[in-house]
């Protein structure tokens, strides 16, 4: 059941477009069944993961690596399935509205499925490979959506970014993955977690270096942050339900997941709690800077994840409580937010918070949405922010007698909530401006979603009782990898948490109050920065650069250059034992056989004169021709039929194409060569044939080992029904290697073809080459 | 290039080299030759009759194009691989339906998979002659 839940996700990705030129109006809400079911699929599996039971199911994948395709359900991994499949139900439909008329709508429909299956497949995975695999398929799908314009170049661009920043993590993860399967003694992570924390284990460092690094790059934790906003480029469903709820969260679900089996340290609860706090100042101080609402927003969801990270790395159980709570409002309000966000640009045609005003009248529904999730970011009573918030400060209280976690605590909670002002309230009061488009409530796919985590941000907060048991301490307990309970209040104590609450939205009115102010004050202060957005431009660009330079030095596309090189390497491969071992024959043995086998030998003694002395070009090949046929009938008088018959097919088809290439190519019938060209491939040849024949005589004083033969030659027949061995090992015992030369022949085939076809340089020229690169870029 | 010698003699020799380059494929499992051999021996005699009857010649005598013929070539021995699918054997172990009758057995997976080899060598080789050939 649980792999139908995440594999149905690609399957209906697939036929996608079909269904959506089927039900064209409505693809929206029909593609959203799927989602829906899986949604409550996980729903009723709620009560039994709150008394504490998991649930794993597993297959074999690649047995003889020991990799399982198996899926663990447990409190953590149920969440988030539900967040995935809950929102992406709405994102879905809100899809289906929003890209109305886009001329690859059904396309978009089934990369976001693909998407959602991909992130119910990390989230679910137990095996870590299985794991990685799900990892890396979030990374591609969302290539895929934030490239979605793709005639666009910034989307491009952004695109390109994401992928390198999070594949490149992606690859250390695996690493990461790796050893811990061998330093934990399972790829399971039921097992691993089971056997608790391997802190003690020689690989700790570089396991959790490793894994950190595909945590921060997927979760946009500085100084890796720079690929989200640029990832606004994407359709505005992709925002929301990629860049807000799911896939940036699988970072943190990744340290979640491991904070039973890597935290705890003291190098944990150092890096995490720092990093994460600076990325929250800087994502929310970079936030207030833009005026475009879903900047804004992305600048926040970075500061929101620098949060989580925090709260996981000071891993006491309030502090998990924290994060926990934190995570799942911020995943209704953020999502919501983005819809909200998404529905103002479609009706109204700007997404500039200064063009924005007195909405709610036009818009009611789009701005009760917006209200709702807006006072959840802002952390207001009775909002199920408002818990996590309250929550949040009691965990940096406990844990930081010098209150510095705090500090950056509440300046990052109170930046955050003047952004979500800025968002969530701005737009729909005051006076209505002039918009590029006339501003008019959407379709219900538009507002229904967003209102509905609205809602639900407000549900959870007033049954605070329900959510704490449901929700949040199964999470926390998985995540704690202990049995955690946390009461959780609607009514705040008169207690030091309030009191910074209070403190929080002082300060945070004041920002919004002073928001043009700060924002000038921001922009002028980063304008001129040096940062790691324009860094990764600049190492992509280099990268490009040694490439093109390496390449220019290598592919010279001058046939004589290449094959000068390739034989120099052979030379030297060659040569090198033949000296280092000292293989050079001291003294030459004639063999003992008829007088008549001398004269074959002659031959092959006689065509390699007459190639040397040939004067014209088809002369020499004629002369090749004849070594190559006293080679075969060498092989035929000592008893090899298949390579003498091989030989003498090869020398003669090669004849015939070397000259019909010579009766064509532009090429002198007389080969002129200055002298020293001609004493370099003399050279060459000679090392070469020096070479070969010293390691041939070496090879032919020693006893000749027979155990394959024997082998073959006891084998072939009842094994293979064959008798002769060389064709039975081509075709049977070795028909897999044989499958790949035939296939590089049939390329090497396509690629003459190519080359012949191809004249007056079409693909060689250097401005096709430029006009490529510049449309990459 | 314009023989009379070469143009009457060629198809039969032809003919007969093709007839030949199958049984050489079909005895090689047990005797000298295979599907690589028999490959070149019908490509050799493709190029034959290429240089007495011309590229047009062949091309109409081949039906398809031979860049198509080795791609089916490859797909049949590929193919060949996916019976053990269904025997619960690892890909590409040779399978026999029938005892051999004349050194030769025909119903057998190891046949197809060299059927392949034969037609990726003839398919391949003959498109880049006969690309040469008709290079201006």
């Amino acid at each position: 059941m649980i792999a139908i839940a995440v594999l149905s996700g690609f399957v209906l990705a697939v036929f996608a477009p079909f269904v959506h030129r089927l039900t064209k109006p409505l693809s929206g809400w029909v593609l959203a069944a799927l989602p829906a079911a899986i949604f409550f699929y996980f729903v009723q599996m709620m009560p039994q993961i709150a008394h504490g039971e998991t649930v794993r199911a597993a297959w074999d994948w690649v047995p003889s690596f020991g990799v399982t395709l198996s899926f663990y359900v447990d409190g953590l991994s149920l969440i988030f399935a539900l967040l995935i499949s809950g929102i992406g139900a709405f994102i879905v439909a809100y899809a289906g509205g929003y890209l109305k008329g886009h001329k690859d709508h059904g396309r978009f429909m089934g990369f976001i499925l693909a998407f959602m299956g991909s992130m119910l497949g990390l989230v679910l995975a137990d095996n870590l490979i299985t794991l990685f695999v799900f990892w890396e398929l979030t990374s591609i799908t969302s290539f895929l959506l934030i490239g979605f314009n793709h005639d666009k170049p910034r989307s491009r661009r952004a695109a390109i970014q994401a992928l390198v920043v999070t594949g490149g993590g992606g690859l250390a993860l695996l690493g990461g993955l790796l050893l811990l399967g061998v330093a934990g003694g399972s790829f399971e992570l039921s097992e691993l977690l089971a056997s608790g924390s391997i802190a003690e284990n020689p690989y700790y460092l570089p396991i959790f270096l490793l894994v950190l690094a595909g945590a921060f790059t997927k979760s946009a934790q500085v100084p890796f942050h720079f690929w989200l906003p640029n990832a606004m480029e994407a359709p505005t469903p992709v925002s929301a339900y990629l860049h807000s709820a799911t896939m940036v969260k699988a970072g943190v679900y990744l340290l979640a997941r491991m904070n039973p089996i890597l935290g705890g340290t003291d190098i944990w609860e150092l890096v995490l709690p720092v990093f994460g706090g600076i990325t929250l100042l800087t994502g929310t101080l970079l936030g207030l800077r833009q005026t475009d609402v879903k900047q804004i927003l992305a600048y926040t969801t970075v500061a929101s994840l620098g949060l989580l990270v925090m709260l996981i790395g000071i891993g006491t159980d309030v502090a998990i409580t924290a994060a926990v709570l934190y995570l799942i409002s911020h995943a209704l309000f953020k999502g919501g937010l983005f819809m909200v966000a998404g529905s103002i640009d479609h009706s109204t045609g700007t997404r500039e918070t200064v063009r924005l005003s007195g909405l709610g009248k036009v818009m009611p529904l789009t701005a009760l949405a917006g209200l709702l999730a807006g006072l959840s970011m802002m952390g207001i009573w009775p909002f199920f922010g408002f818990i996590a918030k309250e929550v949040i400060y009691e965990a940096t209280l406990h844990h930081d007698p010098r209150m510095w976690i705090t500090a950056v605590a509440i300046i990052g909670n109170s930046l955050m909530l003047a952004a979500a002002a800025l968002v969530g309230l701005r737009p729909f009061f005051g006076k209505l401006l002039q918009t590029p488009k006339e501003p008019h409530e959407g379709s219900p796919s538009l507002w229904l979603g967003a209102l509905t985590l609205g809602v639900l941000g407000v549900v959870f907060g007033m049954m605070s009782h329900f959510s704490g048991e449901y929700l949040v301490a199964p999470m926390a307990s998985a995540i704690g990898g202990r049995d955690i309970h946390t009461a959780l209040h609607l009514w705040p104590e008169v207690s030091l948490p309030l009191a910074l609450s209070g403190v929080t939205i002082f300060l945070g009115f004041i920002w919004f109050w002073q928001i043009d102010h700060l924002r000038s004050l921001l922009y002028a202060a980063t304008q001129r920065l040096w940062g790691p957005d324009h860094g990764s431009d600049q190492f992509l660009a280099a990268l490009v650069r040694v490439s093109k330079n390496l390449t220019g030095l290598l592919q010279t596309g001058r046939l004589n250059f290449y094959i000068t090189f390739t034989l120099t390497m052979l030379a030297l491969t060659l040569g090198i034992p033949v000296i280092a071992y000292g293989l050079l024959p001291t003294s030459i043995v004639l063999p003992d056989v008829a007088l008549h086998i001398y004269g074959v030998f002659g031959l092959t003694v006689v065509g390699a004169l007459a190639l040397l002395f040939a004067r014209s070009r088809l002369q020499a090949i004629l002369s090749m021709g004849v070594t190559g046929f006293s080679v075969a009938l060498i092989f035929l008088i000592f008893g090899a039929p298949d390579l003498a018959f091989t030989q003498f097919m090869v020398e003669t088809l090669s004849v015939v194409i070397i000259a019909l290439v010579l009766l064509r190519l532009p090429v002198d019938t007389y080969d002129r060569r200055d002298f020293l060209p001609s004493l370099r491939d003399a050279g060459l040849a000679i090392s070469i044939g020096v070479a070969f024949t010293s390691i041939m005589m070496a090879i032919g004083a020693e006893p000749l080992d027979l155990t394959l033969t024997e082998y073959f030659a006891a084998n072939s027949y009842l094994e293979a029904h064959g008798r002769n061995i060389v064709n039975v090992i081509l075709v049977d015992f070795r028909a897999l290697d044989t499958l790949g030369e035939i296939a590089v022949v049939l390329v090497a085939g396509l690629a003459a073809l190519a080359l012949i076809k191809v004249r007056d340089g079409i693909l060689t020229s250097p401005d096709a080459n430029r006009v490529t690169r510049e449309d990459e870029a | 290039m314009n023989s009379l010698i070469l143009r009457t003699v060629v198809p039969l020799l032809v003919s007969i080299m093709l007839v030949f380059s199958i049984f050489v494929l079909l005895r090689g499992h047990s005797l000298p030759g295979g599907g690589f051999i028999g490959g070149l021996i019908a490509a050799s005699s493709l190029a034959l009759y290429m240089i007495a009857s011309g590229s047009q010649a062949v091309r109409k005598a081949l039906v398809l194009h031979p860049m198509s013929i080795g791609g089916l070539g490859l797909l049949f021995a590929v193919f060949s691989g996916v019976p053990s699918y269904f025997s619960d054997v690892p890909y590409l172990t040779g399978l026999w339906y029938e005892p051999e009758f004349f050194h030769i057995s025909l119903i057998a997976t190891p046949v197809l998979f060299d059927l392949g080899v034969y037609l990726v060598v003839v398919g391949s080789i003959t498109a880049i002659a006969l690309a040469l050939e008709e290079w201006h």
